[in-house]
């Protein structure tokens, strides 16, 4: 059994660079460049809609909750406006981050920058790690976004589906920013010339809760911090169930996003909250396709992919056995099956991976 | 010495596209605007080296398919992150129905 290192900075990293599976070239389904264009087009309209929606029911839910503060008639409102500000707000974060959702930047821009704020995720900082999710995909060492690591910490994901483990490093790390440091990791992926720019924007985070903390105790209560920040806990849950299915449980080390992201049809709520980022092995095959083109892509490649889980409650029952089996070995990985109409795994891009047992 | 290299036709670039243009051991991208002008740069992403051929035109701008870093193709510039530096363009002319790039 082999020992993980999922730091940026240890031995797995120097492998992954040494073993060729650093910044290395993927498998893509094949798919005519005239229609990969058509499906790439950007347009405004889908996602000023949704974020009218969205902005839209935060408004009233909050302006409900407020009015019904304190009784606890208001709960019901409060956790509707958390799972938008702790959950929708991670698939806005990463949608406008690719800047794939609406079709003029500025919108893109903006709704980013809002976005970041509520998940706590430094915008600069978080455009990088977020680049070398893509690069790296699982690769142990070197990818800065692997949530379910072997063994698995189930009591920190445990943790963050209210937030905690997140939001606390989350604020941790602003505070580190805004005194003009950065972690030696995040240092890994910025670039020198955009680090001042995660300073900048921590100090002003900082004042934004400065001022909410100040309204709060002005106020002798904590309906301020209903409305800012602790919804990142309460809101949190959504966001962690989604994201968990996105990898775990499958493949470490490959170079097939069909071995190592899973791809789930859930249902239209939690679809609105998630963007259609289920359609995650087509988001990172293919980047550049805005989440609102994503079932059409899906439509186009699925006979190359495994099967879809069918739901939320079938994604679960087979990562939870899955991670309870890589608690004792690690190796363990769920390899999933492809359908006769898909182009094989390639082996040889992923011998060492593939040569320790799965399902 | 740069010298001019008939390098496709035309009717090779749809409007608003690029192809990708292998001379020797180097790699380009050349580009059809949406006003039917023609240009080339570096067929590599500065970022992580990937070529630009897979990715998309959208008026002057190409968005590189790993990233979504962009580059305006007229005059190299890094627009977006991940992008940083700039990409290396190059001289075009149309004669005919033939894209002829200076490298
Ligand atoms: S390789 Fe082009 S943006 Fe990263």
């Amino acid at each position: 059994m082999t020992k993980r290192d999922y730091s940026l900075l240890g031995p797995d990293s120097e492998r992954a660079v040494e073993t060729g599976l650093a910044t290395a070239e993927w498998y893509h389904t094949d798919i005519p460049r005239k229609e990969m264009k058509a499906l790439m087009q950007r347009s405004d309209q889908p996602a000023i809609r949704d974020a009218i929606i969205l902005f839209g029911s935060m408004i009233v839910l909050a302006g409900i909750g407020i009015a019904l503060w304190p009784s606890w008639s208001s709960a019901p409102f409060w956790l509707a406006y958390g799972v938008l500000y702790g959950s929708a707000m991670d698939s806005r974060w990463h949608e406008c981050g690719h800047g794939t959702a609406f079709k003029t930047p500025w919108m893109n821009n903006v709704v980013y920058q809002i976005a970041s704020f509520c998940m706590i995720r430094n915008p600069v900082s978080w455009r990088w790690s977020h680049a070398r999710h893509h690069t790296d995909t699982i690769i142990v060492g070197r990818d800065p976004e692997i949530v379910a690591m072997r063994p698995p910490a189930l009591f920190r994901i445990f943790l963050n589906f209210f937030g905690i483990f997140d939001a606390l490093n989350g604020w941790k790390r602003m505070l580190l920013n805004a005194v003009g440091n950065l972690d030696p990791e995040e240092a890994t992926f910025i670039p020198e010339q955009e680090q001042h720019k995660v300073i900048g924007v921590a100090r002003v985070w900082v004042l934004i809760y400065l001022a909410t903390i100040v309204l709060a105790v002005a106020m002798q209560s904590i309906l301020p911090l209903m409305v800012i920040g602790s919804p990142r806990l309460y809101g949190a849950w959504h966001h962690v169930m989604t994201g968990i299915m996105q990898h775990a449980g499958l493949a470490e080390d490959v170079l097939d996003h069909r071995l190592n992201s899973r791809t789930v049809y859930i249902n239209p709520i939690s679809r609105f909250v998630y963007w259609n980022m289920n359609y995650h092995v087509e988001h990172h095959m293919f980047p550049m396709v805005p989440y609102h083109r994503l079932p059409e892509l899906h439509e186009k490649i699925k006979h190359d992919l495994p099967a879809p889980n069918t739901s939320i409650l079938d994604a679960y029952r087979e990562i939870w056995p899955a991670l309870k089996r890589q608690l004792r070995y690690e190796d363990f990985f769920v390899k999933r099956e492809l359908p006769g109409s898909a182009r094989p795994y390639r082996e040889d891009l992923h011998e060492q991976a593939l040569s320790v047992p799965a399902e | 010495m740069a010298e001019w290299i008939d390098a496709c036709a035309t009717d090779d670039i749809d409007e608003e596209d690029l192809i990708r243009f292998d001379h020797g051991d180097r790699t380009f991208a050349i580009y059809r605007s949406p006003n039917d002008e023609f240009f080339c740069t570096d067929g590599l992403c500065t970022h992580e080296q990937v070529h630009l051929e897979d990715g998309l035109v959208m008026d002057y701008v190409i968005e590189c398919p790993k990233h979504n870093g962009q580059f305006d193709y007229r005059t190299g510039e890094a627009k977006r992150a991940p992008v940083c530096a700039n990409l290396g363009t190059y001289p075009v002319k149309v004669e005919g129905d033939r894209v002829f790039v200076e490298i």
